[in-house]
């Protein structure tokens, strides 16, 4: 059973992880579901070079998105594991 | 050289890759076999994820969906990559630092019982199954066409091509062909859209070919495209004829669908550590999307190409529409197999194509003295058929047969692996016999791939409808079944045993349900599988998102109503949160 301090720290990494996770998927559903989907015929409005900006967000623009978010998370995971001293290579507990 | 023999040549060549491949990294250990020791790098993992997920559908049908559904093709792009950032951002990381072999395993230990576990299993096998028989109707259709070989001959080859390094190299075989078959399944996808987006558009990258002019024309290909479609009384290309509501359902069931597949979560088993499966996760989309942003300018042009073909001439001119004796070789080979038909309804001896379905252009039809739609195209043949339709070498045509046959097979060998891990490691070592040594374990494992070959041949055999289609519900099923179970037992320390396995078979059996009465797998369907009919307007192909919540409300209903779960599985989940102390590549076995 982890101390008191090292809980509250724990619980704070979760909290902290929850919240990113929480902007991503936000990131996540505004470009597919809703510039893809939801307001498609709005967007089809704007053209980008040959496209519709709508149809475009659907059929390329969500996929880049969806990359840079993946990498996005991974990266900022990697900082907080290490503020919050709880990354593999922390090896307190660890092998 | 001729087209068959060089296709021989090519397909053969690859084969002897893949084997070679599994000879050099045989499994020594159940670690080896289920998880590659869990020694892999993130990006070879991220490859051989790419190849394990882009199957057959996505290789073969998809390209031809979204050259006929436009932007409703737009739900398989979005549906079948937002499901990475699913994976990663909720499963991967925490799954890698649990550290075992299977998802049932997960599911049996998080929900603390062995029925959690057997019902985690009945649900893989249902989800893999759908899967794989849509693999081997892709290798079918390839067989028959470019090695000109009965269908059931081409079956038999490629189940005995997977049989040597599946069952031979189990997890770590399949993990390092997968890596190979991912090379030539984009190099074969990849080389004819490059050909084909520099012949339309003048430039060579087929993702800015399709926001590109025409090549000599002011015209975008895209308000082109839209031109012709509607004055053939199709829908513009770049609006869908798919509800608000069915495209977002169906994204959302692929979405899902796709971070619940058994075959693709259990990728993020082998990496070496938690950091790494988050990493891999984005190789893996990275991979992807090479492939999954060209397919869209294929589809437009295949479809640009195909009614430039069709359609020489002005709409409605007699002279206008291609004469069937004048029609190109391409057009007669793909007639033998069956996947393109004609059929002269007004007797002129040309090839009218347009929308006969369309209300609004059935006057405008008569007066052009058209009879009806003469042309059935199979949309399963636009990507194998596109570059001959366009004209291209025959070396590319023979890629591009290869590349089809790596999709298939690296999917299937992918799922049957979750397959028999399912049999011999949870059911066999689990829960019937937890007394079996490292290599009775490992000899069950290879008889039970053995078995799963034979299981997914039959389906190939007895081959269901479109690869695609078939494919899209087992995103349902593993949507409504086993993401809901997994996400809770790693979010929620709530959750108990009788909630998991409450809503895993409500989420499953709502979900079949409701595909099996629109859809009749076994039968003639229950009810018209039409919108008029569906439950809130959505489509058997997007039900899985009702199957969903239904697993959820279902789940966190009954938990309330009975006693939380042990201190020790609660415990369970606060340690899988932290990377720390993730049992290491060499602590496994």
């Amino acid at each position: 059973m982890p101390e008191p301090r090292e809980r509250d720290n724990l619980t704070a990494y979760w909290r902290a992880n929850l919240r990113l996770v929480g902007w991503c998927l936000g990131a996540w559903f505004a470009v597919s579901f809703g510039c893809g989907i939801l307001l498609v015929d709005l967007l089809n409005r704007i053209p980008l070079f040959g496209f519709k900006l709508g149809f475009w967000f659907a059929q390329q623009g969500s996929i880049f998105a969806f990359l840079i978010l993946i990498f996005f998370y991974a990266w900022r995971m990697n900082i907080l594991d290490r503020r919050y001293g709880v990354s593999e290579e922390a090896g307190d507990g660890g092998p | 050289m001729d087209l068959k023999t060089l296709t021989f040549l090519t397909v053969g060549f690859s084969f002897a890759l893949y084997i070679g491949i599994a000879f050099a990294s045989r499994a020594r250990s159940t670690g080896d076999f289920y998880v590659a020791g869990a020694g892999v790098h993130p990006v070879a993992n991220g490859m051989a994820t790419a190849a394990d997920w882009m199957s057959a559908a996505s290789f073969i049908s998809m390209a031809g969906l979204i050259a006929f559904l436009g932007y409703g093709g737009s739900v398989y792009l979005m549906g079948w990559t937002g499901g990475y950032v699913l994976l990663a951002l909720l499963l991967a990381p925490y799954l890698r630092k649990y550290g075992r072999f299977t998802v049932p395993e997960f599911i049996g230990e998080r929900y603390y019982s062995n029925a959690a576990r057997t019902v985690a299993v009945i649900c893989l096998i249902f989800v893999s199954f759908t899967y794989v028989a849509g693999q081997m109707r892709g290798v079918g259709i390839v067989f028959s066409r470019f090695l000109e070989v009965p269908i059931h001959v081409g079956l038999v080859i490629g189940m005995g091509v997977v049989f040597i390094y599946a069952v031979l190299g189990g997890m770590k075989g399949i993990t390092y062909t997968q890596v190979a078959q991912y090379c030539v399944l984009i190099f074969a996808y990849t080389v004819p859209a490059v050909f084909i987006a520099l012949q339309i558009s003048g430039n060579p990258v087929p993702q800015l070919g399709l926001g590109s002019q025409i090549a000599g024309e002011s015209a975008f290909l895209l308000d082109r495209l839209d031109a012709i479609v509607t004055d053939l009384g199709f829908r513009a290309y770049t609006e869908g004829d798919k509800s608000t509501i069915d495209m977002f359902a169906i994204t959302l069931a692929l979405m899902v669908g796709t971070a619940g597949l058994p075959h693709v979560i259990v990728r993020f088993f082998t990496v070496p550590r938690v950091a790494d499966a988050r990493r891999s996760a984005g190789w893996a989309l990275l991979f992807i999307a090479v492939l999954y942003t060209t397919a869209p300018a294929v589809g437009a042009m295949a479809r640009y190409n195909l009614l430039n073909t069709l359609q020489p001439g002005t709409v409605g001119a007699a002279d206008g529409n291609l004469a069937y004796a004048d029609r190109p070789r391409w057009f007669r080979t793909w007639e033998e197999t069956g996947l393109l038909r004609f059929e002269d309804r007004n007797h002129d001896g040309r090839i009218q194509y347009y929308d006969d379905r369309n209300e609004s252009f059935r006057a405008r039809a008569e007066s052009y003295g058209w009879r009806g739609n003469e042309l059935h195209v199979d949309q399963d043949i636009m990507v194998l058929a596109n570059p001959e339709i366009a004209g291209l070498p025959t070396w590319v045509i023979a890629l591009v047969a290869a590349g089809g046959i790596a999709a298939a097979l690296s999917t299937a060998a992918g799922l049957l692996l979750v397959i028999s891990a399912a049999f011999s490691h949870d059911l066999l070592k689990g829960i019937i016999a937890p007394g079996i040594s490292d290599r009775e374990e490992l000899m069950a494992g290879r008889i039970a791939a053995a078995f799963a070959i034979l299981m997914a041949g039959y389906l190939g055999w007895n081959p269901p409808g479109f690869v695609a289609q078939v494919v899209a519900f087992a995103f349902g099923l593993a949507a409504a079944s086993l993401f809901p179970a997994i996400l809770m037992g790693i979010f929620s320390q709530r959750v108990n045993k009788q909630g998991a396995i409450a809503g895993m078979l409500t989420g499953l059996s709502f979900t079949f349900g409701y595909i099996i009465v629109y859809k009749g797998v076994f039968f003639a369907p229950l009810r018209e599988n039409i919108a008029a009919n569906w439950l809130f307007g959505i489509s058997p192909e997007g039900i899985g998102v009702v199957g969903m919540l239904l697993n959820f409300a279902v789940a966190i209903a009954v938990s309330a109503a009975t006693d939380p779960p042990p201190a020790q599985v609660r415990a369970l989940v606060r340690e899988i949160r932290y990377p720390r102390g993730a049992p290491r590549a060499a602590e496994e076995h």
